[in-house]
């Protein structure tokens, strides 16, 4: 922390910054921004909440508007801008006010509160998460909410600590890493360690394993995997979120759940300060969303009845900040560190809207349960109007 | 403990220089807030092995609240009295170790949502002092010049997008001793203005011989050793399962004699310049295009010296973290053209932070792709958002810069 650290009026700048993503997609796109929104009789989307299946995609580390929106960036997101951005109502502000570290951030997300417990602690979040809303309210089974987490750092986000939720509502976590992991031959894992790499917001550090090789193992059984195919596959890919991709497919197929979540973490190799490593991930992240979209579109228990919600947790420095280094890292604070965008496109959306109102990440979780039909008692957010 | 509290003793741990300045001004000490007087000590503790503008800072700091009425002083630190800290910080020892205060403070504005309270209270309290206390007027234009593209035999991207609009783009500059006249530049200014840490050539590689003994150089490839020594001890960190704080507190706590340099006087100071760019860069210890980034950000920011050629050089591929910390980058391929990508972005942002520092508006700026002819000139006699068609050569672009 410097004194030099400049503070910016957030919500002026954060406004700009939807303004400036709004005005970007409209030329890039051909969308009718600012069409008028009615939002829709309560209960019009609800009625279809049972047989809907959601997949919500975040991003555990952010890109920004000029690698990403502004016309210098769109090189990077053809998939986001020709193909799911036009399908969305695209919300063009949506406000981090919470801390900017990437487990606390994505915790927030799924409770719907700002959490404020230490990012690289594995601890389980205070507040109910929408996994247990989920399958209390709706009395789903274990095997129909599947979180796949980026990093060790998100092994307990699943399921809270919340005395009246908890143990036994929580989300299935897979960490494919750790499943690769033990699932290599001895002596193997040199050869794999490209897909192995477990955050980069401290890249010398993996919290404490809190569930341990039975965890791994039950989840393996779970996904039925082939060793050997999984580790032949593997050698097949490039990257960590990669391998997140295939584990969330594969789960897509053998369980159908209703509810997956899938951290995306490739981007965050900005904090070695390698711009070029960062856009190449940024790129694969736009790839990767389009390929679970298409998923979507082709499994049998998904195609036409899925919703997809996109979003980053947060944004990254500014380069005109001085108290930070630009892309590489989310320290600052400043509006531009803490201000997104989010896509929800599919099943009961309507498609080829703009939302320039300010909204925030912890919208997400109440935004879901009204959408799918559970209570969400403890969240701190409220639900996106225009989404029904 | 509270800062009326505050004695001289609790400032025997501090080096000499600054046990000095800390017990000279220990009066206002005591009557700033707890939320802001360790933040000053920070920068206290340090004085001894700071630059010279860096000594300035904090010497402007002092001489401006000192100046202030009791009403004055006290509307100031309105924005730092106000922010609502706990007892835990207040009974951390952070007179005798305000760095670990720092950081801890940090981590309760973050959790309890009163960073931007701080931020908006700094920035106050920064513009105050700097109003305050004008600069000295420089002997020279500052001039910082970055050359990216070693070891590229093709590109096919446009290079330096975001300085074009601020200066004048060479599409063909001929300059095949270009590295040896841009060092040759450097030497020059150092002989004409002979000041303590004003001129410096960072290099991404092993780097050229110094053009001059008045040029300080710091290069990737020198620094290997200790590169080697930082790595080897976060190894070892890691195979003992220390978390993040405890690598964090290690990495800031490591001296130039823990890494293998042992040196005294302005070779210290540099010295200790060299670990802190190897312990609080991220990513300068394993990409080389990083180290160049970090080392002349930090050195604009810090040292705002007259002078500075940073030369990048090809990065290691990426692999996994692991396998980069575990050799130090050995036994790794180059990646060249993602280097070229690296340093384009390392130009904008060393182009950024020169135009941070006092009489910007009169400084000089050049970017240089070696080897390849284009190049991008910035600076008061300089054309903004113009192209030079037709030939050029690097002493008529230098003459323009001076």
């Amino acid at each position: 922390m410097s004194l030099k650290d400049a503070p910016n009026g957030l919500q002026e700048a954060a406004g700009l910054a939807g303004r400036s993503r709004r005005d970007f997609l409209r030329a890039a796109t051909g969308a009718s921004v600012g069409r008028t929104l009615f939002p829709l009789a309560p209960g019009t989307a609800r009625g279809a909440a049972r047989k809907t299946k959601t997949v919500v995609v975040t991003f555990g580390g952010g890109a920004r508007d000029q690698e990403t929106f502004m016309p210098e960036g769109h090189a990077n997101i053809p998939h986001l801008l020709h193909e799911l951005i036009p399908r969305s109502t695209f919300f063009t502000q949506v406000v981090n006010r919470g801390i900017l570290g990437h487990y606390v951030a994505n915790a927030s997300l799924a409770t719907g509160a700002y959490e404020t417990f230490n990012n690289f602690a594995s601890v389980p979040p205070p507040t109910p998460t929408v996994f247990e809303y989920f399958r209390k309210d709706l009395n789903r089974p274990a095997a129909d909410v599947w979180v796949v987490a980026p990093s060790a750092g998100f092994q307990r986000i699943g399921q809270s600590s919340h005395r009246r939720y908890g143990a036994g509502w929580g989300a299935n976590v897979v960490l494919p890493k750790r499943l690769l992991a033990a699932a290599l031959p001895m002596g193997s894992i040199a050869e794999y360690e490209r897909l192995l790499h477990d955050n980069y917001e401290t890249p010398l550090y993996a919290p404490e394993d809190a569930g341990g090789d039975a965890e791994v193992h039950r989840i393996a059984e779970m996904l039925n995997l082939s060793v050997s195919d999984f580790v032949a596959h593997a050698g097949t890919l490039t990257s960590p979120d990669e391998l997140s991709v295939y584990i969330a497919r594969r789960l897509m197929r053998q369980y159908a759940p209703s509810l997956i979540w899938i951290t995306l973490h490739d981007i965050d190799i900005a904090h070695a300060g390698a711009f070029s490593l960062y856009v190449e991930a940024i790129r694969r992240c736009d790839r990767l969303c389009a390929e679970l979209w298409n998923t979507t579109q082709t499994e049998p228990e998904y195609a036409g009845k899925t919703m997809m919600l996109i979003l980053p947790d947060f944004g990254r420095d500014s380069d005109e900040d001085a108290g930070g280094n630009g892309f590489q890292h989310h320290r600052t604070g400043d509006a531009l560190s803490r201000t997104t965008w989010m896509a929800a496109l599919g099943a009961g959306i309507r498609e080829n809207i703009f939302v320039d109102r300010p909204a925030e990440t912890i919208d997400l979780t109440p935004t879901l349960g009204a959408l799918l039909g559970f209570a969400t008692p403890f969240v701190r957010g409220k639900p996106l109007e225009e989404l029904f | 403990m509270l800062p009326g509290q505050l004695t001289p003793e609790q400032f025997a741990g501090y080096p000499p220089g600054a046990r000095r300045i800390a017990a000279a001004h220990i009066e206002l000490l005591r009557k700033l807030p707890l939320g802001f007087v360790p933040l000053l000590l920070r920068e206290v503790v340090t004085y001894d092995w700071n630059f010279p503008a860096e000594r300035r800072e904090v010497d402007s700091q002092f001489t401006y609240l000192e100046s202030l009425s009791a009403p004055a002083l006290e509307q100031i630190m309105a924005g730092f009295a106000g922010l609502t800290l706990s007892p835990r910080l207040a009974n951390l020892d952070w007179a005798g170790a305000p760095a670990v205060f720092s950081e801890e403070l940090s981590a309760h504005l973050w959790s309890t949502r009163q960073i931007d309270a701080f931020r908006a209270a700094a920035k106050q309290l920064v513009d105050r002092v700097h109003a305050a206390s004008p600069p000295e007027p420089l002997p020279a234009r500052r001039l910082a010049m970055v050359v990216v593209g070693r070891g590229v035999t093709e590109n096919t991207q446009p290079l330096f997008q975001k300085l074009r609009p601020h200066g004048t783009y060479y599409a063909d500059l001929r300059a095949p001793d270009g590295v040896r006249l841009l060092l040759g530049a450097v030497a020059a200014r150092a002989r004409k203005h002979p000041i303590p840490f004003a001129h410096w050539y960072i290099d991404g590689a092993a780097g050229e011989k110094p053009p001059d003994p008045a040029v300080t150089c710091i290069s990737y490839g020198a620094l290997e050793p200790v590169r080697a020594a930082v790595l080897g001890k976060l190894r070892a960190m890691i195979v003992a399962g220390k978390g993040p704080e405890a690598l964090r507190t290690a990495l800031a706590g490591m001296k130039p004699a823990d890494l293998g340099l042992a040196s005294e006087g302005d070779a210290e100071i540099i010295d200790r310049f060299r670990v802190r760019i190897l312990t609080e860069g991220s990513g300068a210890q394993i990409f080389s295009t990083t180290f160049v980034q970090w080392t002349a950000r930090e050195l604009l920011r810090r040292a705002q010296p007259l002078t500075v050629l940073a030369r990048f050089a090809p990065r290691q591929s990426e692999r996994s973290m692991y396998e980069m910390i575990a050799d130090g980058g050995k036994s790794a391929a180059f990646d060249p053209a993602g280097s070229l990508i690296d340093a384009d972005m390392g130009a904008w942002y060393t182009w950024l932070n020169h135009r941070r520092l006092p009489e910007a508006e009169q400084s000089a700026f050049l970017a240089w792709f070696e080897g390849h002819g284009s190049a991008i000139a910035i600076g008061p006699a300089v054309e903004p958002n113009r192209e030079h068609r037709g030939p050029a050569d690097m002493a008529q672009v230098l003459a323009a810069l001076a």
